[in-house]
């Protein structure tokens, strides 16, 4: 396929290298150093989308970051998918495989189109809102229709099969930028002896002297570019990242950077390399030297393709050697442009003319023009463009001197191409994502950043400085400030001589005016990726919206994966000439990061599968495993949740560890339990604040339950805490309470009661804790241990060293599951070889290994409760029927005593914890259930409190609940109803939560 | 993402170790249960919001897991000073 388009020679391509790309399931061709855009241009393909509301033909407008048509989705397989890339911004390898975004079926022949055609009047700003309001239930299944037609871009259905990274960055210099600008800062900066980080979005360094005939230093612009990037490379001090977008810039100067690393040469990363990385920069100073972007005029049907910015023109003929057509008509406000059409015509293709809205262009490069026999139309606008899927003409005319007006009478010229420019609008983006507001300079027609908390400079076109030899002198001048304030000496660094062309002044203008009223001309294209035209942005000022961030909202203006690059300025022009204000009277919207889309792999980095979140085995982990337990999640704990064997469902597996436990023995691994070792003369004293229950006559050897509670009386943990020594206490907590608890604990001691001698130690991972529970625990400890375990010996509520299976332990009495238990707690190191030794002794008892579920069944036979389960940080400890873990008469007023006073809380209604027996003890309630007490009252009903806790219990033969229920507590025997989703209605009994054994006589053996 | 010092390193570290624990300088009453509701409301649940300097506790969670205090602008986000339990501000509204 040959490239029309492309020149002979010039430009920064390769022509000994020519690669194959495809575009919508066509074979192209273009070479190494093109972009996709710049590729696709060469081939003639005019036709890169289709717009989002409209559907109406796309090209493409630019050469840059700011490009809103030409979204691509990428990818040669499934996995490999990419959406939303700037062709602009995409190198081409040989392979790339492209498709256009919108457009259906596809993009020459688009169906949606006739809706754009048919319907463009009919769908103002608000369209959806007005029209798909009502019903409101509808609006789902609008919303899947509108999002379906939007279409912009898709994500991969296969992971990712590229690996991305992050890294950590720190600098004394940040340069945002590698123009003219950047590198001068850069090059002072390090020359200066500062650590410099310069990042910039293209693959080459140079910025607009890439596409530039200028010379700097006597020398072609790009030879300068050459030798700066050659000297800072070879800096040790200096990071240098090309193909690197500074995608945002956050507080305390600390800036996002995703490079691509990859993303040039294959659609997957070559094996073993990095595709992109995501560099999190903390930088003492920040240079921003992020260019301009130039702006579009707003004129009729200003979106048909071969409509392109001015400087992208140029930038196509002097970067890549393409001329994007045959005949140029150039509209500008400005000198600047004028060199578009010198480009194309130096190309060999014919300039039509040049329309320049000022009513007397002079200077070199107008005289320039002339002297190349080009027409020189001034004071005048194009006011309206011909064709559909390529320019085919356009409509010249006079305009008034204000530019408010059409004069004269229309002039129709041939033309494939138009450029417009308006001039240029500092790249503002990153200086606005920490808050600082833009401010309008008059001077140069647009808006600069504002003021700023950060330690930021700025250099070069930023300011509105749009010059080579201002961006060099202030980027020089950035880099002497930056080490002028990190303390460091100043650097000799001279100015490359240029050569100026004198511009005369730009006009401001914004939108050209048509014959018509905007209301009834063709559409003049705004916000090309959202499809806001200048009438609907009046149209939104004259519904009412006044503030320009409101406009933004209601017309979606800036809204694109663009943000509004190319059109935000001129849409605010427009609302401010419609509301009779000036610009910087109706401010400006501001931007917010990310500066153009980032892929989440690199967000995501290494982060993800297994080191998304890291998981906590405890040291028994391997034998579960080996033994098929299925897993539960506990905070980042993976605990056993129960141990089928060959062929159990759940249901009969939890049946058979429930029965085995309360029967022979079985046992649980509890090393997740939170550990918190307490020590100091004051521990106890500590203890007693902290906790409902008194603590002050615990002795040695003891334990005891107690109650956390938050100072508004509510119970927000608990676990049993146990005197190793007089100053010395070991404290347990829930699995998933363990760095809360310990951080709550520091928080008193550190701001309240600095005084309390007492130090917290996190001990959880230390030990392993096994229990053994049930009739025949006590005969299985005798054959591991010499220590004396019997009743007497060994009291329930007694902890106790002891040697087990030759390995030193400590094993408390305690029981949560109501039978004679031992927690036998052995250094980490130890947990395997002593739950191994239970197990070789345990055989003769069928020692069961039980999981989490069954924990949970088996304490709530109990009617023990599980912090986070039966409590939601509403409860305390009386809802609980738990008064007996308070002690109201300590002296000191411990944490929630007050709180628990509050009028609220002494309510006798207030949703109470009890049993729930269902009345067909077949049904097992789900958790989460709303009761009623009149499942006939009028919907809605009034709910009296809900289900915390059910299962069938095995041991009992039916299904056990725990649940609140208002004033329960005084309700015994009474009944309470559950309306289920599935229409039933369960009936069920309130009863004490103690199902089994409700004098404690298992576990007092 | 902030970069705060904690006072107790002697270090600028990432906002990522940090936890940000509410209103600075909120005391414990010494005797909650003479404190009619009033008081005791106030100090449970009444907060200042201010658009500004703030002075907040914030915990050096994933580090020394020492508490501290923070004067910073609510609006710009600038930390102007961190000062330990006990002390003082020297940056007042």
């Amino acid at each position: 396929m040959s490239q029309k388009n492309r020149l002979q020679s010039g430009g920064r391509i390769d022509r000994s290298k020519p690669l194959t790309f495809t575009y919508n399931g066509k074979q192209l061709e273009g070479f190494a150093g093109d972009t996709l855009a710049s590729a696709l241009l060469a081939n003639g393909v005019d036709l890169v989308g289709r717009s989002f509301k409209y559907s109406r033909p796309r090209g493409i407008v630019a050469a840059g970051a700011e490009e809103p048509n030409a979204i691509m989705q990428l990818g040669a397989t499934e996995a490999t998918q990419v959406p939303n890339v700037r062709a602009t911004q995409q190198e081409l390898f040989s392979g790339l495989v492209a498709g256009s975004t919108n457009g259906w079926p596809n993009v020459e022949m688009d169906l949606m189109g006739l809706v754009g055609k048919i319907g463009g009047k009919m769908m103002p700003p608000g369209f959806y809102y007005k029209t798909f309001m009502y019903p409101q239930s509808m609006w789902e299944t609008y919303e899947k229709v509108i999002r379906q037609a939007a279409g912009l871009g898709r994500s991969p259905k296969e992971y990712d099969p590229d690996i991305y990274d992050k890294m950590n960055q720190h600098c004394d210099v940040m340069v945002v930028g590698a123009g003219p600008a950047g590198l001068m800062a850069a090059l002072t900066a390090a020359r200066g002896g500062a650590r410099v980080i310069i990042a910039d979005e293209q693959n080459e360094f140079g910025g607009s002297l890439l596409s530039s005939k200028e010379t700097v230093d006597g020398k072609a612009a790009a030879a300068w570019v050459a030798s700066v990037t050659k000297e800072l490379e070879a800096n040790e001090n200096v990071l240098v990242l090309p193909r690197s977008t500074v995608n945002g810039y956050h507080d305390h100067n600390f800036l996002t950077i995703h490079q691509r690393m990859t993303e040039h040469l294959a659609d997957r990363a070559p094996n073993g390399q990095v595709r992109a990385r995501y560099h999190r920069v903390r930088a003492k100073w920040v240079v921003l030297a992020t260019g301009a972007h130039e702006r579009p005029l707003v004129f009729a049907n200003n979106d048909v393709p071969g409509v392109m910015l001015a400087g992208a023109v140029s930038t196509y003929i002097n970067r890549y050697g393409v001329v994007p057509g045959n005949e140029l008509v150039l509209m500008t406000t400005n000198d600047n442009a004028y060199r578009t059409a010198l480009d194309w015509h130096d190309a060999g293709r014919k300039v039509q003319a040049i329309v320049d809205t000022r009513k007397n262009p002079t200077g070199p490069l107008v005289e320039a023009a002339r002297e190349r026999g080009i027409t020189v139309m001034a004071g005048s606008a194009v006011i309206d463009v011909q064709g559909s899927k390529r320019v085919s003409g356009v409509s010249v005319a006079s305009i008034s001197e204000d530019g408010s007006k059409v004069t004269g009478s229309v002039k129709k010229l041939s033309a494939d191409t138009v450029a417009s420019s308006g001039g240029w609008s500092p790249v503002v983006h990153l200086s606005c994502h920490t808050g600082s507001r833009p401010q309008w300079n008059d001077e140069i027609i647009g808006f600069v950043p504002g003021a700023t908390v950060q330690k930021q400079l700025t250099a070069g076109a930023i300011n509105g400085n749009f010059t080579t030899s201002g961006a060099l002198e202030q980027g020089k001048q950035a880099g002497a400030d930056a080490l002028e304030k990190l303390g460091l000496k100043a650097a000799d660094v001279a100015v490359p001589a240029t050569v100026e062309i004198k511009e005369s002044k730009p006009m401001a203008l914004f939108h050209i005016p048509h014959t018509k009223p905007t209301s009834q001309a063709p559409k003049q294209f705004v916000d090309y990726q959202n499809d806001v035209t200048a009438s609907g942005i009046e149209l939104a000022c004259r519904e009412g919206f006044e503030s320009i961030e409101h406009v933004k909202r209601y017309t979606a203006m800036g809204f694109g994966t663009d943000q509004g690059k190319l059109g935000n300025i001129n849409g605010m022009a427009i609302a401010a000439k419609f509301l009779n204000q000036s610009i910087p009277e109706t401010g400006t919207t501001i931007f917010r990061p990310n500066y153009t889309p980032i892929t989440f792999g690199a967000i995501a980095g290494r982060d993800c599968k297994e080191l998304f979140d890291p998981e906590r085995y405890t040291a028994m982990h391997k034998w579960h495993l080996e033994h098929g337990a299925k897993f539960e999640d506990v905070g980042q704990w993976k605990r056993p949740w129960y141990f089928p064997k060959a062929g159990e469902s759940m249901q009969e597996a939890l049946n058979r560890e429930c029965l085995a436990t309360r029967e022979s023995v079985g046992i649980l691994d509890a090393s997740t339990l939170g550990k918190i070792d307490i020590q100091g003369k004051d521990a106890r004293e500590f203890l007693g604040r902290v906790y409902s229950n008194a603590w002050a006559k615990l002795p040695v050897g003891k334990c005891r339950y107690g109650l956390m509670l938050k100072e508004d009386g509510m119970v927000f943990d608990d676990g049993v805490t146990s005197c190793l020594g007089e100053n010395h206490f070991l404290m347990t907590t829930t699995s998933g309470g363990a760095a809360t608890v310990l951080t709550w604990l520091e928080l008193y001691h550190q701001t309240e009661w600095p005084e309390l001698e007492v130090y917290f130690t996190s001990v959880t991972d230390h030990w392993s804790t096994m229990t053994i529970s049930g009739p025949n625990s006590r005969k299985l400890l005798e054959e591991l241990t010499d220590a004396d375990v019997s009743k007497e010996g060994f009291p329930y509520m007694d902890w106790k060293p002891m040697t087990v299976a030759g390995v030193p332990a400590r094993v408390f009495r305690i029981s949560f599951t109501g039978e004679l238990s031992f927690e036998i707690n052995v250094q980490a190191n130890y947990g395997l070889h002593v739950w191994e030794k239970l197990f070789e002794h345990g055989a003769k008892y069928d020692l069961t290994p039980y999981g989490t579920e069954t924990m949970h069944i088996l304490r709530a036979e109990k009617g023990f409760i599980i912090a986070g389960q039966d409590t939601d940080g509403s409860v305390h400890p009386y809802d609980l029927g738990m008064g007996w873990a308070v002690s109201m008469n300590k002296p000191f007023s411990f944490i929630g005593k007050r709180g628990m006073k509050r009028e609220d809380c002494v309510r006798s209604d207030r949703k109470q914890l009890v049993g729930l027996k269902t009345i067909d003890p077949n049904i097992v309630l789900p958790e989460g259930a709303q009761g009623v007490f009149d499942p006939t009252a009028p919907i809605p009903m009034p709910m009296v409190g809900h289900v915390t806790s059910s299962y069938w219990s095995a041991n009992l033969g039916r299904s056990i609940a725990m649940g609140f229920v208002k004033g329960g507590l005084d309700k015994m025997g009474e009944k309470v109803y559950y309306p289920l989703v599935d229409g039933r209605i369960v009936e069920a009994e309130i009863c004490s939560p103690i199902f089994l054994d409700p004098k404690g006589e298992r576990q007092n053996v | 993402m902030f970069l705060i010092y904690c006072p107790h390193c002697g270090e600028y570290r990432e906002e990522e170790e940090f936890q940000n624990r509410g209103q600075a300088h909120i005391a414990r009453p010494l005797d909650p249960d003479s404190c009619t509701d009033e008081e005791w409301g106030n100090y449970m649940f009444f907060r200042k919001n201010p658009k500004g300097l703030h002075h907040e506790l914030w915990v050096h969670a994933a580090g020394c897991r020492k508490f501290f205090n923070v004067t910073r602008n609510t609006a710009t986000y600038e930390i102007k000073e961190v000062y330990k339990i006990g002390e003082q501000p020297k940056v007042v509204a």
